[in-house]
């Protein structure tokens, strides 16, 4: 069963904007002065494509699509969380002997 | 799935609404914001708020039960894991040297000079 109306309509369009509006995180990523800049913007566009993913599932009516957004954001984290360990301790998997 | 009620319809156009135009907002700062921890601050509390209405209305249009209940599981995953990483960054950029904006400083460490030199 898939969204009708204006429903759509409005999913449609906001759709478009955040696809958009990752368009111009992307500016951030690659022109940020600073290595912690590049990671904040890729994290935005992880939260954006996030609401993309649930966005999607309201416009086909797949539930399934709300997990995939739950996916996303589990990669998202772990991602930040790895690079944030990597520009602190230049290492990501720290051996204790 | 429940049956679309027209009050059901606006609810979602609501939420969806609510939420682009916090997503809005987190990316216009994250553009013309001056710090990479002001930036920070932009993308982590606005972008948050977005996404969670848009799961809302995910809530609201699967209905409870099935994918619903998932909508309201991502809204406490963000919740939880927005912050972290947010805190995790700023603390690697001020690790690597990043130069706070004006007379901002680190809490901790100049905290107990300015208390020591009172």
């Amino acid at each position: 069963m898939t969204a009708e109306g204006s429903l759509v309509l409005v999913i449609d369009a906001a759709i478009v904007l955040v696809a958009f509006l990752n368009l111009l995180c992307g500016y951030r990523a690659v022109r940020g002065p600073t290595v912690p800049d590049r990671v904040v913007a890729l994290d935005a566009i992880a939260t954006n494509v996030v609401a993309i993913a649930v966005l999607f599932a309201i416009k086909t009516g797949r539930g399934l699509f709300v997990i995939v957004s739950l996916v996303l954001a589990i990669i998202a984290f772990l991602s930040t969380v790895a690079v944030a360990k990597f520009i602190t301790d230049g290492d990501i998997i720290v051996s204790h002997e | 799935m429940i049956e679309s009620t027209p009050i059901r319809t606006w609810i979602v156009i609501g939420f969806v609404v609510v939420g682009t135009f916090f997503l809005t907002v987190g990316t216009i700062g994250l553009l013309r914001l001056p710090n990479v921890y002001n930036r920070m601050h932009a993308t982590s509390k606005p972008a948050t708020i977005g996404t969670v209405a848009i799961f809302l209305a995910g809530f609201v249009y699967f209905g409870p039960g099935g994918a619903g209940l998932s909508s309201l599981i991502g809204i406490v995953f963000l919740f939880l894991t927005v912050p972290t990483g947010a805190h995790m960054i700023s603390r690697a950029a001020e690790q690597i040297g990043v130069p706070f904006l004006g007379s901002v400083t680190w809490p901790g460490k100049s905290d107990d000079e300015q208390e020591n030199s009172r």
